[in-house]
Order: C-alpha cells, then structure tokens, then sequence
C-alpha cells in the first residue's frame, strides 16, 4: 500500500521532480569551485533538453494529495509546451547569459516559475491553484531585474511585483466569496453549488479580473509594455509566452471546469474583454519604436483573439487555444530569439536598428519575417491556422459581426508586422547592423522553432491530438 | 492525373532556385522550372479534353480528396473545370512570360524568382481548389510575394504602394473569411460540392453574400475597392506588374464567380448593386486613364475599366454574360502582361515612362513598338484580337437582360470603348511614332527573351481572337453548371 502510494507519487509528481532535483543541481554546483559561464551553460542546456524528453515518457493519469494535484494526458501536454518553450528560451539566452555574472541564480529563479506554473495546472483545488500562481509571478520579480546595472530594469520589476500583488489580492477575495458561497475549494466541486447568486457572480467578476491581470487583457493591461520593455529579453520572453501560456492554460480548465454554470454570462464578459484587448492592443502596437514594446503589445492583441476562441463553442475553442499557444509559442520565440542575439551582441533593440538588416544578415531576416508572418497569421506559416482556428471557434456561436470586427483587426495587426518587415527587407540605412555571428545553441533554438512554424500547420496530427484531448463544459 | 503536381512543380523549383548560386543558374532553374509549368497546364488540357470526348460529363475533373482538418471538416479537395483550367493555363503562360522579361534582374535575383514561383503556386492552388478553405489559403499565400516584390524592386513610391495593397488584399481576404464562416456554420462543410448539394437558405446567403463578394471583389478591382491598383502595378517591377494583372486580379474575378455560383439567390438580389458598381468602374477607369501621362499608370487604370466588364458579366448572371466574364479575364490577363511587358522593355532601355519623354520609337525598337501597338489594339478591342470578342460576348449577354436599367448600363459600358480608343491611340501614338530624341535613337531592340515572352502572349491572344469557339468549348460545362444553379435558385422562387 505504502509502496504504491510511494510509486504514484514519483510517478504523478514526475515532472516537477525532474525540476526541482535541477533546482538542486544547480544548487550543489553554485556551492562548489566556480565553473566558468560557457560549461555552466553547457550542463544545464542539456539538463533541460532530459528534463524535455521525461515528459514525453508514458505517463499515467490520477490525483494525489486528497486530490488537490492531479493530472492527466492534456496536462502532461500543457507542461510539455511549456518545457519546450523554457529550453527553447535557455538556448536563445546563451549569447547573454554567456556574459552574465549570475547564470545559477537566473536559471534558479526561473525554474522555480516554471514549477509554480506545474502545480498550478495540476491543482484541482484552489489553494494549490493560489500557491502555484504566485510561485510563478514572485521569482520573475527578482528575474525581471536581471539587468543588474539598468535602472529600468529594477523599475520593470516593480512594476511586475505591485502588478501581481494586486491581481492577486482581487483573486483572492474572489477565491474567499467562492469559499463563502459555495462552502467548498476543490475545483469540480464548486460548480455544482454555483448559481446566479450576486455574490457569487461578483467572486467570478474578480476572479476574472485578477486573471486578466496575469494575461494582460484590457484593461489590465497597463504593466505590460513597461515590464517587457526594462527586463531583459530572456525574461521577457518567458513572461510573454511561458507565464501566458500557463495562466490561459489555468484559465480554460477553470472556467470550463468551476465556472461551467455561468457559462452564459462569461462568454458575453469575455466578448466584451476580447473586443477591447484587440483593438487597444493594435492601437498601441502601430506606434510603437522599441521591438521589445512592440511585440509586447502585439501579444496583448493575440491573447485577444484567444478569449475570442474561448468564448465560442466549448470543445474546439479549447482545442484551438492549446493549439494556438503551441503555435504562439514557436512564432514569438523565434522572433524573440533573433531580438536577443542582436540584443546581446549589439545592444541594439529599435525597430529604426533593424533597418536594412537583411544587407548583413539574410537569413536572421527571413527568420524574423516568418516568425512576424506567423504572429500576423500569414499562409503558409502555422500562425495562419492557429488564429483562423480560433475565430471558427470563435464563430460557432454565430457572432458574425465579431469575428468580422476581429478579422479587420487582423488587417490592422497586418500593418504594425509589415512595418518591421518593410525596414528590414526595403528601407535605407548608412549602417545597419554588421554580420553577427551566431552560437550554436540559439541556431538549434532557431532553427527548431521555424521548422515548427512551418511544419505544424500540415501535420494535422498535432491538431488530430490536441484535439482528442480537449475538455469542453 | 494528379492535379497536386501543380503545387508540387512550383514547390520545387522554388526550393530549387534556393539552392542554386548566381543570376545565371537561378533563371535557367526558374525558366525551366516554369516551361514545366506550361507543359504541365497543356497536358492537363489534353487529358481534361480526353475526358470529355469520351463522354464524361462530371461537374468537375480529376477530382482527389484528402482530409487536412477532419475534426474541423476541412479537407484539401481539389479538382478542376474548364473555367479553372483556362484559368491554369493563363497562369502557366504568365509565369513563363514573366520569367523571360526578368533574365537580367540582377539585384537579389535569388529572393526575386523564389518570390515569383511562390506567387504563381498560390495561384495554381486557389484555381484547383474545390474546398474553400483551401481555396483561401492559397488566396493568402499569394499576397505577401506581392508585397515584397513591390516593396523591394519596385520603383516610385514603392513602400507605400505595397503597404496600401498588403492591406487592402487583406482586408479583402478579412471579408471572404467571415463569408466563409457564414458559409461553414450554415451548411458544415467547406466542400463546394457539398455546399452545392445542401444549399443555402435564402436569408443567409443575403447576409453573407455582401461580406464575400466584396472580399473577392477587392481582389478583381471592383470599384471603390479599385485604389490599390494603380499605385501597385505601377510600383511593381515589371515582371511582378504582369502577374498582378494577369494571375493576381484573376483570383478576385474567378473567387466572385465561384461566390456567385454557389449563392445564386443573394447574386440575383444583389445584381442591381453588382451592375451599378461594375459600370462606374468601367466609365470611370476609362475616364482615370485619360489622364495619366505615365505609361504604367495608363494600363494600371485601364485594367479597372476592364476589371468592370469582368464584374458586369458575373452580375448579369446568364450564361453568355458569365462566358464573357470567363473570357474577359483570359484576355484581360495576357493583354495586360503584354502591355505591362513592353512598357517594361522602354522603361528599361529609356529609363522613363512618361508619354511626353517619348517618342518615334519605332525607328529605334521596331519589334517593341510593335508589341506595344498590338497590346493597345487589343485593350481597344480590334477585331481579330481576344479584347474583341471578351467585350463582345459580355455585351451579347448583358443585352439579353430585359431588364431596362440593364440595358442602359450596357449601353453605357459600351460607349466606354470609345474612350479606351482614344487614350489608346493617343498614347501609342505619342510614344511610337513621331520624332525620336537623339539619346533614343541609339537604343537596341529586343532581345531574344523578351521577344519569345512577347510572342507566347501575342500568340494567346491571337488564337482566342480567331477562334473564341475553342475557348468556348472549353469553358462551356463550367458556365452551364453555374447556370444550373442559378437556376435552381430562380425556379425556388
């Protein structure tokens, strides 16, 4: 009996143990003679690249803890992506951390995320849900300064704690009224005690808020660019898509799974939500200078077509937004790669920087303009399929002049893409940036997401079994 | 035969040209690679014509079925009827014509016929499509070559011209999308056959239809969604304006067509808009272009007057009217690739295109001038040239409407021909004959490539002057299904 229970535990918790003993790992190296950065970094990319292929073993499906962790496939799944986009960003941030004086102390902090973000897809219950949200947020605080002689790094970490303090604290009393109401935290038990009861709509109302916060939905949204733009492009890039994906990922389950009875009054909160995050987000991301900003804000507009998918029909509007996010993740990657090498190795982070960029670097060009395609949904790149998946999801429920309003949004998003592309491939520069050298490590991470957008949309495998596995209400 | 090899040719000589060094290599791979089109397109021709001398009377040929999406019932469906098959074959002829005027483009030569292979893929996709969300795929795939052909070779205001019709291209695809949408969640599928056999109720197809028509509509220049095509064709690098014209224009014209077919009912509610609108385009473009002096900006706004005979003949919806249409593009296309061609060859050897900076060319580059003259006789419509019998058969179809309105809006279309006439003569007028300025009688005639791309368009519009029954016959079962449909929505009521 004992054995079992010991067995499901290291079986269930596989995940997060792998991570934890790298946690301890680097730990054990941090105490002992120092290495230098380059065979640090070797280590732990491969660490990461084992940590990656564990999840892919068979897995089993069950819950531990009285059923406040418990997992199956589509989870396995979620943390699968995520894993992946973490290794992915590691190998993109060689250039960088190559340099850096604290490799241990970043990658520490980071993984600790990225377990927070485990359990809370694991959690069935709201405490871990709570204790996993805020694991995730609190080490990108210390992360996000990681520019250690920038100030405006330290400002983005301010901004980031007092941003998800508050969030939090919404959440919370949320998570407090629901209890109050319902008289119970485990997540597939509050839906059956839920009706329209005023209280209880307000704990949803706050709920939502404290989640829009974490994706950064309008209007919540305000801490978004400001963060982005002062922490340095690693974390940025694991705060827009890792910390993005995880929370839409909780977001989906919770409303699907606690939330099922108000299912028709979230869906008109999150049109609402949606119209609102698309149009603001395009607005701002026309104008603005810094690549950093701009995909910032280019990312509030994608998390608007996502509610949009999520709104719609049950069933595909979660299989779209799994889909979607893999996708997300292989195109904001690879542009976020081609920022950080140019960053690193020439510190230079404006859109007017990447003029005449294709005359010294052709193919971080391309790289680049096919990760844009892919963000604006662009045939052939997979980022086409992604966001049009989303608004047939989005449509099922037969709001034509919504997904009208959000397919003339896309023409927008068009246009701000287009302006990136314009300076590399057509505008004038005396001196554009020289031909850089790239390390192996980010080529493979390059390489390995353009390969993915490309691919993924033709193997209708992926979408076949992100599909079998979706949940609906 | 498999229609996916004409995806699969251009695929790989694209990936071919990516792997080859040197303007010398890329354009012998691009040539090639794009004469394997032609013959391709011709052998399809032969066995489509097989087919149907032997009695096979399917609505659509060589038909394959694959799921791409089952879970979302999409599927890659392809197959052709004469009407995408002449569409094909314009392509084909395009594409090789395109690739000859550009032998010596040597900035970036890699990128630019890597570019122009990809373009004509999406077109070869969009024609064989039997499944809309294919078909819109390919519509897309197609529009980021342009942008970036304009944007990096062009010339002028490049950078905003290809930003004007990146966007507008998109906003178009924006509103085909959500008539797709109204489509799929009324019917469930996206198989144009399928949708064919269930039908789509009357209020929906009103509602629908609008969103659709101009989505393609944007595509075919229909007027007020016309703006981008000056600016585009006349920016474009030669070889890019011809497939704008040619291929480019066609996906809108052919996508209204196919729209139309399959909601006959809202085509027929919304005629009067359909005609009201192609006509203004046809005065009006023709009107626009007497006041260019620039010879790309000449045939830019002539190709909406012509676009609008396209449009005219889709909103009269009968079937001499629709065969008009069919006809109109295949003429409009190659005469516009011809003409787009020789201003090409001037502008390369002249370094201008102004009319005014012209002239008397004929004693210096007689086979050009000739080339010229005759795209200009068959955007006016001479007998004996496919112009001619494209407007012809569109006017023969609209007239047959009873319909008073509808007989006053062909008259006036027609009388269009007269200011097409004059703009024409007056333009090759000016530029070939007359005094040559001394710095232009030293420039040399064509050379071997532009003369064989010119012959190949000469040669097109030729036969389909002569002998429009050939094309016809051909494009005959297509328009008779379409009018079966049509049918079919008229007796309903």
């Amino acid at each position: 009996m004992i054995l079992m229970m010991i067995n499901n535990f290291f079986i269930l918790l596989r995940q997060e143990l792998v991570i934890t003993a790298i946690i301890f790992i680097l730990l054990f190296i941090k105490l002992g003679k120092d290495k230098s950065n380059e065979s640090l970094l070797h280590i732990i990319n491969v660490l990461l690249f084992v940590n990656l292929l564990i999840g892919f073993l068979p897995m089993m499906e069950g819950g531990l803890f009285n059923s406040m962790f418990a997992t199956n496939k589509l989870i396995v799944l979620e943390k699968n992506i995520l894993n992946f986009a973490f290794w992915i960003i590691s190998l993109q941030s060689y250039a960088w951390l190559k340099t850096h004086k604290h490799v241990i102390e970043f990658y520490i902090l980071l993984l600790s995320s990225l377990l927070g973000m485990f359990f809370l897809l694991s959690s069935d219950h709201l405490l871990i849900f709570y204790v996993g949200l805020e694991m995730s947020t609190i080490p990108l605080a210390a992360a996000a300064n990681f520019d250690l002689t920038k100030r405006q790094s330290s400002e983005a970490a301010l901004k980031l704690i007092i941003s998800s303090a508050f969030s939090s604290s919404l959440l919370l009393l949320g998570v407090s009224f629901l209890y109050g109401t319902t008289g119970t935290l485990i997540l597939s038990d509050i839906g059956s005690h839920l009706s329209y009861n005023p209280l209880q709509i307000f704990a949803f109302i706050l709920f939502i808020s404290g989640f829009a916060f974490k994706i950064s939905a309008v209007p919540f949204h305000l801490w978004t660019a400001d963060v982005y733009e002062g922490a340095p492009i690693a974390v940025t890039a694991f705060l827009s898509v890792l910390s993005k994906s995880a929370v839409l990922f909780a977001f989906i389950s919770i409303l699907y799974k606690a939330f099922a009875s108000l299912s028709s009054m979230w869906y008109l909160v999150l049109i609402v939500l949606s119209m609102a995050t698309i149009l603001i987000g395009n607005l701002f991301a026309l104008r603005q200078e810094n690549m950093k900003r701009f995909l910032a804000f280019s990312s509030i507009a994608q998390v608007g077509f996502i509610l949009i998918g999520i709104s719609g029909s049950s069933h595909q509007g979660s299989s779209s937004l799994i889909y979607f996010i893999l996708i997300y993740v292989f195109s904001n990657l690879a542009a976020f790669g081609v920022l950080s090498l140019v960053s690193a190795l020439t510190g230079k982070e404006s859109i007017q920087d990447f003029k005449g960029f294709y005359k010294n670097n052709p193919t971080l060009s391309w790289v680049l303009t096919i990760a844009l395609f892919s963000l604006a949904g662009v045939p052939p790149t997979a980022g086409f399929f992604g966001k049009l998946f989303l608004l047939m999801a989005g449509a099922a429920k037969g709001n034509y002049w919504i997904i009208a309003i959000a397919a003339l949004n896309m023409v927008i998003s068009f246009y701000y893409y287009l302006r990136v592309v314009k300076a590399i491939f057509m505008d004038e520069n005396d001196q554009p940036i020289e031909k850089l050298s790239i390390p192996i490590y980010p080529k493979i991470a390059i390489f390995i997401c353009i390969a993915g957008i490309i691919l993924t949309g033709f193997l209708t495998v992926v979408y076949d079994y992100i599909n079998s596995l979706s949940i609906s209400l | 035969m498999n229609l996916s090899l004409l995806i699969l040719l251009p695929l790989l000589t694209a990936m071919a040209i990516l792997f080859s060094n040197g303007l010398k290599q890329i354009r012998v791979i691009g040539l090639l690679g794009s004469i394997a089109q032609l013959s391709l397109a011709g052998w399809l021709l032969k066995l489509y014509l097989n087919e149907r001398a032997v009695g096979n009377t399917a609505t659509y040929l060589f038909e394959s079925n694959y799921p791409w999406f089952s879970a979302l019932h999409i599927n890659y469906h392809i197959g052709i009827d004469g009407i995408s098959l002449v569409m094909i074959l314009l392509t084909s002829l395009i594409v090789v014509a395109g690739i000859l005027v550009s032998w010596t483009m040597d900035k970036l030569s890699k990128e630019y016929f890597f570019l122009l292979v990809l373009l004509s893929m999406g077109a070869y996709g969009f024609f064989i499509s039997l499944d809309l969300f294919t078909l819109f795929f390919f519509l897309e795939v197609a529009v980021i070559p342009k942008f970036l052909l304009i944007g990096i070779w062009g010339s002028g205001n490049k950078q905003n011209s290809a930003m004007k019709l990146a966007l507008m291209l998109m906003a178009g695809s924006a509103l085909v999308f959500v008539g797709l949408m109204g489509i799929y969640y009324n019917t469930h599928t996206f198989d144009i056959v399928q949708i064919t056999q269930i039908g789509i109720s009357a209020g929906v197809q009103q509602f629908f239809f609008p969103f659709a028509f101009i989505g393609f509509g944007i595509f075919a220049a229909l007027f007020p969604f016309h703006t981008w095509v000056p600016d585009g064709h006349a920016s474009a690098p030669t070889a890019a304006s011809m497939f704008l014209a040619g291929i480019s224009m066609k996906l809108g014209g052919y996508g209204c067509l196919r729209i139309a077919s399959l909601m006959p009912d809202a085509a027929h509610h919304y005629a009067w808009i359909i005609i009201l609108l192609a006509t203004i385009a046809i005065i009006y473009g023709a009107f626009a272009t007497m006041m260019q002096t620039d010879l790309k900006y000449i045939n830019a706004y002539s190709s909406i007057s012509h676009c609008g005979f396209v449009i005219l003949g889709i909103g009269m919806m009968n079937k001499t009217s629709i065969n008009g249409a069919v006809i109109q593009m295949v003429s409009h296309g190659l005469m516009t690739a011809l003409f787009f061609a020789a201003i090409g060859m001037i502008y390369s050897r002249t370094h201008t295109r102004m009319i005014a900076q012209l002239g008397g060319l004929l004693k210096a580059m007689p086979f050009i001038s000739t080339v010229f003259v005759i795209a200009g006789l068959c955007s006016l419509g001479l007998p004996g040239f496919s112009g001619f019998v494209a407007e012809m058969t569109v006017f023969m179809g609209s007239w047959q409407n009873p319909n008073g309105v509808y007989r006053l809006a062909t008259i006036i279309s027609g009388a269009s021909i007269v200011v097409t006439a004059v703009y024409i003569l007056r333009a090759t007028g000016k530029t070939i004959m007359g005094p040559i300025s001394n710095e232009h009688a030293l420039l040399g005639d064509a050379t071997w490539n532009e003369k064989l791309a010119a012959v190949l368009l000469i040669a097109g519009i030729v036969i389909i002057g002569i002998a429009p029954f050939l094309l016809n016959a051909l494009i005959g079962p297509g328009t008779d299904n379409i009018m079966l449909q049509v049918g079919k929505a008229i007796t309903l009521k």
